[in-house]
């Protein structure tokens, strides 16, 4: 990882707390229903789950059997279930049936949810609805936050893209708050607060409540500053193709809280195999944050170091081998499987990223990017969708150009629409709706229309009390502006300069030297400046709504912590952010912890 | 003071006793330590205070309930009258209701009544009724026979015995869940007697029916036995569990006093009180961790306390009395008098048992010597130096500073232990100083006119917090914010939370305006943090001041806070715009839950309507709820586009294609006046192609409904339908690069070469001819690559050659076009052993290139 080879990083604080935290409340929620008890688990919380406390630690606490929630009818000769659930309107709706099933039945059981992070009062509505309310006992586990690694934090909310960003529903913002209190009251204030966007300032607001509610504490803080983004403040990077290992990882075989399920091709053999990708694989620590090109030659060298290594015990006397087998050989035999792991995983990269398609989808975003070529972009899209390549990809590349270009001329947009509905189906007229709803592929309007919807945009902001909520849901026309933005930030390096890859010069590294990703240009600037000076007609183009806030004062002496920097992406980040900004820091001599809402890659649907 | 009332009866075989008068000042204090035969334990008796009040007959034929931690006492003739522990009057009513069983008191001083009818009438402290619940309708069926009230961690629980010989059990009154306890067999009638215990997490009943005993909890009735019962007993009696329900202690017709841990495993002694009447009351009377166990039961004018050993100690009582079981002893409440009895505390008996060389014992002396300024001072001093226990006897001191309830020997002892503590470097003065300051808290409220009679054990059991709620229901707010400023408790646990409460009680004041109020509530929580103005709103509203209520809650700065309140109000529009200001999604989901069912559906739309946040938010929940409700609301909002759409995702959902057609024709209505063409259009060719799908389905037999016109075709290619495909290309616009590709791909995958090469003939591709050379390698082709490869255009040349591994052609073509990229693509591509000589003329080209 990157900070182990960089020899001045400041420690990070200890993450490992927060899953203490977690699991003693489970722990006491559990307790709460003394007996032996089913328990029934969210599907998406399994794996959070299994982080914080494993099948053993829930056996110690009477839990009989685990289900995973599947909206089906159960079979269970329990006397006593316990739902592990998310906030969501539709599995309560199941649990109360299965309560008033057994109530037919003449059942007696003891029913208790436990909804995760926090309880939504439309799921109490549901409970009351279905006359089930008095049944049932409810309680909170405030589980905001699971470290995936040393440096990544994350909220495990999937659904928080979509809620916030496309149905304007802002329920998760107190979660992110919270969060953020959680974070402060373990860990110590901040010294600065940063952000961008209308969410982060909600996040901000609600964050700053429960601040003013709750007593303050003064410790050494363990983080200098927090810097808040929205992910709608730069749709671009993630509608890029990542070419990090670590991204390309996650493209091809999905990253799921922090591990990865490696099928046969990769393992050769005839299982799949799962495995956790952090910085305490040693393999993986090293090339995860490497431009794909540069990382075969790596494992290759690695292969050949442990060679030598095994090679060593040659020429061994019996004392010198039984040393070797004690302190050396169980590391170099697991330094063994994952190397050949991650080979087996860079081969079908190979085969699946070298092809000519790959290469061309790749200039093609290049292209978009810079501006370069727009019509040969467009006929190779058109391409593209015709030959049913993929189905996201194409996606992909749609909301690329409509993003760069601010929208497609209406030519463009009808045509383009039209064929991909003869490829993919009509359904995805709805797709297309949403996508609109979000400004992420649009129509360009007539010059006119444009002003005006503008104008109508600068009131609902200058408008305090509409200004809250109202036009997260307005899909009023938002102009992306990439094309000035990238100007002025110098997001696209100067094309033809070699850019050699193997010694990255700044953070365009994690797209080939081709772009640098906007959010984290914007994180490098503003702290670089200690703020948004300088930086008015950026924050105007990238539709205002930002803010920065004096915490705690600095203490004197400059701690390690002063170098610490929490980066909140809410609604998701890639993983080439995260690799820009390890690469960042390196440079800065400042670390950087991320806090995620989840991981994404652009994936929409109906 | 009262020593000349006091009477004791000392039994002769004691091998010793000790009067002690424990100060020599005039005003001292009596008190009685009798010291049982091996010198373990003394019991102590203190007098808390001379009832205030005027009682005609004494305690005789009344209900009494007096609340534990030196609670308020209650008893009820026809007039209800709650007195505090010095006998002040704090209420008086007359009685109108039923007939009440039991009083008592729940553990935030609410007074119950039992009635016979099971119906518990609740009070507050100074007599204002508060609410009522029932036990059930078995109860009130059957009647109630007896009632016990109990305090567990759960709360305070209510225990009914009922006519029908069942018992019926609430464990918290707060949350009331009735539980009927199974049946006892062979109960004939009422039981000789029964406890509630609190174990393993659960209240179970302990029954005793003459000498059997009965455990009943939530599932089953289990006989138990006590270990080491006298055998001559036949009956149990009378039983009590002691405060903390660690211990029982049982009471037979014989007059034994079974003493053990009530989990009926351990005896911890049996001792014959040789009385065989029943008695009146029986309590624990135990300090925490103590080793003794010890009883203490009361009959007519006698009161006797029982322990280890076989003697027991008796005490006359002049007075009816009732006893009240604490923490760490039992008071003793007669017509005129209030006292303490309990266990001496361990620092107490070292100080001041006669001629005690105990640390604290000599440093006191050496104190007292050191203020009539005589050098034995000194003396005393070396001699506990000496053995380096000086802490020890600091410790002592304060310690048992902090048992004594008279501020004189308080003092006394701590100045004792200031002295010592001169003597000690490095002493932690934490102690001490938490002990002043307790003491000094302790006086305060058991003072006469508060009266409130707490121990200092007492005390730090209950903590802070909750001695602030009892001042506070008290209505001695000036005390109560006195406390925590002394004891600087943080200032929205403390200061804030009594001004909340006083808040709530000036609101009640139906005598001062509205104006009044909310300005002297403003000014006076002015600075105060924490404060929830909604709680005090509420108060308001519940004493029927909804106009108070609005005013207080603009002082609420959280606009959260004041959104249920509006609900109940009933000023909806108000809790909607408050719940939209505030930002929090789930508040505005509570608002519009809540005016959905309040309102007719016209008025809650338009309501809906002048909210946009509201109206978009509760779009989203009927989405996944109500479909229905949502296509009512797009059209109330003439919003064609959302309805068109919402009728495409039904088609999806249904399985029948005559169905889905007519979803799909209403969404292309629809979409016709929302003016979208395109989808329209889009619409009515998804159509279409549905009809034409199933028409080949039936036809040819292959599975086609739902494919999307690409995959149509696609299958329509592989089976070999080339007419049936080529329809569709026509019929539905398709590009003719699309079908190009579809149709180059589909022949390739069928290996049909000869119509693959018909198909390239038949005009010029649309999209060129290097798809041709790559779709025919890609199928292992090599001799029918070759062929399109003079097709492809000059630009794709290099590529077409080298797809097909054609070096020299690929050079050719590089060279010819001078192309310097294209001829590096070549060159890597070469092997330096067999294109030795191909390399050297594409180097020459390369230079030429460079040149140019």
């Amino acid at each position: 990882m990157a900070h182990t080879e960089w020899r001045d990083a400041p420690e990070l604080p200890d993450f490992s707390l927060l899953k203490r935290l977690a699991r003693d409340q489970l722990i006491f929620l559990l307790e709460q229903l003394p007996g032996k008890k089913d328990l029934f688990i969210d599907a998406d919380l399994m794996s959070p789950l299994d982080r914080i406390a494993n099948v053993t630690i829930l056996k110690q606490h009477e839990v009989d059997k685990l289900y995973k929630v599947e909206l089906k009818p159960i079979v269970s000769s329990s006397d006593q279930l316990c739902f592990l659930i998310r906030p969501r309107i539709q599995t309560v709706k199941w649990i109360s049936d299965l309560v008033n099933a057994d109530k037919v039945a003449g059942r007696f059981r003891r029913y208790k949810i436990i909804f995760t992070p926090q309880k939504f009062y439309a799921c109490e509505t549901v409970l009351e609805e279905q006359g089930v309310y008095g049944d049932v006992t409810t309680d909170e586990w405030n589980f905001y936050i699971l470290p995936l690694d040393d440096d990544i934090l994350s909220l495990e909310l999937p659904e928080f893209f979509r809620d916030n960003f496309l149905e304007g529903d802002q329920r998760w913002v107190t979660t992110a708050g919270s969060a953020l209190h959680l974070l402060q009251s373990v860990y110590g204030s901040f010294s600065k607060v940063y952000g961008i966007g209308r969410c982060a300032k909600m996040v901000y607001e609600s964050w700053r409540e429960l601040m003013e509610e709750g007593e303050q504490r003064t410790r050494q803080p363990e983080f200098a500053k927090v810097f808040l983004v929205d992910r709608d403040v730069d749709f671009v990077t993630p509608l890029c193709s990542q070419v990090v290992y670590e991204g390309l990882v996650d493209d091809l075989f999905r990253i799921k809280c922090g591990s990865v399920e490696f099928g046969p091709d990769v393992t050769s053999s005839d299982k799949s195999i799962k495995v956790m990708l952090n910085s305490q694989d040693k393999v993986f620590s090293e090339i995860r944050n490497e431009h794909f090109s540069n990382v075969f030659g790596f494992l290759s060298q690695k292969a050949k170091n442990l060679q030598t290594a095994y090679d060593k015990r040659r020429g061994m006397d019996i004392q010198q081998m039984k040393a070797f087998v004690s302190d050396e050989l169980k590391g170099l035999k697991q330094e063994h499987r994952l190397l050949s792991l991650h080979i087996g995983a860079s081969e079908s990269m190979m085969k699946k990223k070298t092809k000519q398609d790959f290469q061309e989808l790749l200039k093609t975003e290049h292209s978009l990017l810079e501006g370069f070529e727009i019509r040969e972009c467009i006929t190779y899209i058109e391409e593209h969708i015709n030959r049913q390549v993929s189905m996201i990809d194409s996606l992909r590349l749609l909301c690329l150009l409509s993003i760069t270009e601010n929208g497609l001329l209406s030519k463009d947009y009808r045509s383009l629409k039209a064929q991909y509905l003869q490829s993919y189906g009509i359904k995805h007229l709805l797709t297309f709706a949403n996508l609109r709803q979000l400004g992420l592929l649009e129509e360009q309007q007539a010059g006119e229309t444009l002003t005006v919807m503008e104008s109508k945009v600068g009131k609902l902001v200058n408008d305090k009390t509409v200004g809250k909520l109202t036009d997260a849901f307005s899909s009023l026309a938002k102009k992306s502006n990439f094309r000035a933005l990238s100007k002025r930030l110098a997001l696209v390096p100067k094309s033809g300069e070699e850019y050699d890859l193997r010694v990255p010069r700044d953070m365009a590294y994690v797209f080939s030297g081709a772009y640098i990703p906007l959010s984290c240009k914007l994180i490098e600037q503003v702290l670089e400046r200690d703020g948004w000076t300088g930086l008015e007609e950026v924050t105007r183009m990238l539709n205002g709504q930002e803010f920065a806030v004096t915490g705690a004062p600095n203490p004197r002496n400059k701690t390690d912590a002063q170098r610490i920097v929490l980066v909140m992406f809410l609604g998701g980040c890639t993983f080439s952010e995260i690799s820009a900004l390890r690469f960042l820091g390196k440079e800065r001599d400042t670390y950087y912890v991320k806090q995620i809402e989840y991981m994404v890659n652009i994936k929409l649907s109906i | 003071m009262h020593a000349g009332k006091w009477r004791f009866c000392v039994a002769n075989h004691l091998l010793q006793y000790v009067i002690y008068l424990c100060c020599k000042e005039e005003k001292s204090q009596t008190r009685t330590y009798y010291l049982f035969a091996n010198a373990a334990w003394f019991d102590i008796k203190i007098e808390l205070y001379e009832m205030g009040w005027n009682l005609k007959d004494g305690l005789r034929e009344c209900l009494v309930a007096a609340a534990p931690y030196g609670g308020p006492i209650c008893d009820a003739r026809p007039q209800l009258e709650i007195y505090s522990s010095s006998g002040l009057p704090l209420a008086s009513f007359p009685w109108k209701s039923g007939v009440v069983k039991q009083l008592g008191w729940t553990v935030s001083d609410d007074l119950l009544c039992v009635q016979e009818d099971g119906t518990v009438l609740v009070y507050d402290l100074l007599g204002g009724f508060k609410r009522h619940f029932s036990m059930g309708n078995e109860v009130s069926q059957s009647q109630v026979l007896e009632t016990k009230i109990f305090h567990s961690p759960y709360g305070t629980g209510v225990a009914i015995l009922t006519g029908a010989l069942r018992f019926t059990l609430a464990t918290n009154i707060d949350d009331i869940k009735l539980r009927r306890l199974p049946e006892v067999p062979g109960l004939q009638g009422a039981p000789s007697c029964w406890a509630v215990l609190t174990q393993d997490r659960q209240s179970k009943v302990l029954v005793a029916n003459g000498s059997h005993l009965f455990i009943l909890d939530n599932t089953a009735c289990t006989p138990v036995t006590p270990p080491g019962l006298s055998p001559q007993a036949s009956s149990i009696v009378h039983m009590c569990v002691s405060f903390s329900y660690k211990y029982l202690a049982l009471l037979t017709d014989s007059g034994h006093v079974w003493m053990g841990t009530s989990n009926l495993k351990e005896k911890l002694s049996e001792v014959d009180t040789k009385i065989k009447t029943p008695p009146k009351q029986m309590a624990w009377c135990r300090r925490p961790k103590s080793q003794q166990p010890s009883a203490v039961v009361m009959w007519d004018g006698l009161l006797i306390v029982v322990g280890e050993c076989k003697e027991t100690i008796q005490y006359h009582l002049d007075d009816d009395s009732i006893l009240v079981p604490e923490l760490d002893g039992v008071r003793i409440i007669s017509g005129t008098h209030h006292e303490l009895l309990q266990e001496v505390p361990g620092a107490c008996e070292e100080i001041f048992k006669i001629a005690s060389m105990a640390p604290g014992a000599l440093l006191l002396e050496a104190h007292k010597e050191y203020e009539k300024e005589s050098q034995k001072a000194d003396e005393y001093l070396r001699e506990i130096k000496e053995q380096s226990l000086l802490s020890e006897a600091v410790r002592q001191c304060v310690e048992a500073a902090g048992h004594e309830h008279e501020p004189e020997t308080q003092k006394t002892l701590l100045r004792a232990a200031s002295f010592g503590k001169c003597f000690l470097s490095n002493f932690p003065p934490e102690q001490f100083v938490s002990m002043c300051r307790d003491l000094r808290v302790l006086n305060a409220v058991r003072d006469y006119t508060v009266g409130i009679p707490l121990t200092h054990t007492q005390f730090k059991q209950m903590t802070v917090q909750v001695l602030i709620d009892r001042l506070v229901y008290r209505k001695l707010y000036p005390l109560a914010i006195e406390i925590c400023r002394y004891l600087k408790t943080p200032e929205y646990q403390g200061v804030s939370r009594v001004l909340k409460h006083w808040a709530c009680y000036k609101v009640q004041q139906k005598e001062e305006s509205d104006e009044v109020i909310a300005k002297a509530v403003s000014v006076k929580l002015a600075d105060a943090a924490g404060i929830f103005y909604s709680e005090i709103a509420t108060k308001a509203y519940e004493s029927g001041r909804t106009e108070l209520a609005i005013k207080l809650l603009e002082f609420e700065p959280r606009s959260g806070e004041q959104v249920p309140l509006l609900l109940k109000m009933k000023k909806s529009p108000l809790a909607l715009s408050k719940a939209i200001e505030s930002g929090d999604t789930d508040l505005v989901y509570t608002v519009v839950m809540y005016l959905k069912n309040e309102l007719n559906r016209g008025d809650f739309f338009m309501m809906l309507r002048n909210q946009p946040v509201a109206l978009s938010l509760y779009k989203q929940f009927c989405k996944h709820q109500e479909q229905d409700t949502l296509k009512d609301l797009f059209n109330q909002d003439d919003d064609h586009e959302e309805l068109g759409n919402l009728y495409v995702k039904a088609s999806y959902k249904e399985q029948r294609l005559e169905a889905r057609i007519a979803l799909l024709q209403s969404a292309v209505d629809e979409y016709y006046k929302a003016k979208n063409e395109f989808s329209a259009k889009t619409t009515e060719d998804e159509m279409r192609l549905l009809r034409f799908q199933r028409k080949l389905e039936e036809e040819k037999g292959e599975l086609l409904v739902g494919f999307s016109l690409h995959d149509t075709m696609t299958t329509l290619l592989s089976v070999g339908l080339h007419k049936h495909a080529e329809q569709l290309y026509k019929d539905f616009r398709v590009p003719d690069k699309r079908f190009w590709w579809l149709k180059l791909k589909s022949l390739a995958e069928k290996e049909d070469w000869e119509e693959l090469e018909k198909f390239g003939k038949s005009k010029k591709s649309p999209i060129g001819y290097l798809p041709f050379v790559e779709v025919c390698i890609k199928h292992h082709n090599k001799y029918e690559a070759k062929k399109y490869v003079s097709k492809v255009t000059p630009e794709q040349k290099v590529k077409a050659h080298l797809a097909v591994g054609d070096m020299e052609g690929a050079a050719e073509a590089a060279i010819e076009r001078r192309n310097e990229s294209e001829i590096s693509t070549v060159l890597s591509r070469c092997s330096a052993t067999t294109d030795h000589l191909l390399m050297e003329r594409l180097n020459r080209a390369k230079a030429t290139a460079v040149k140019k």
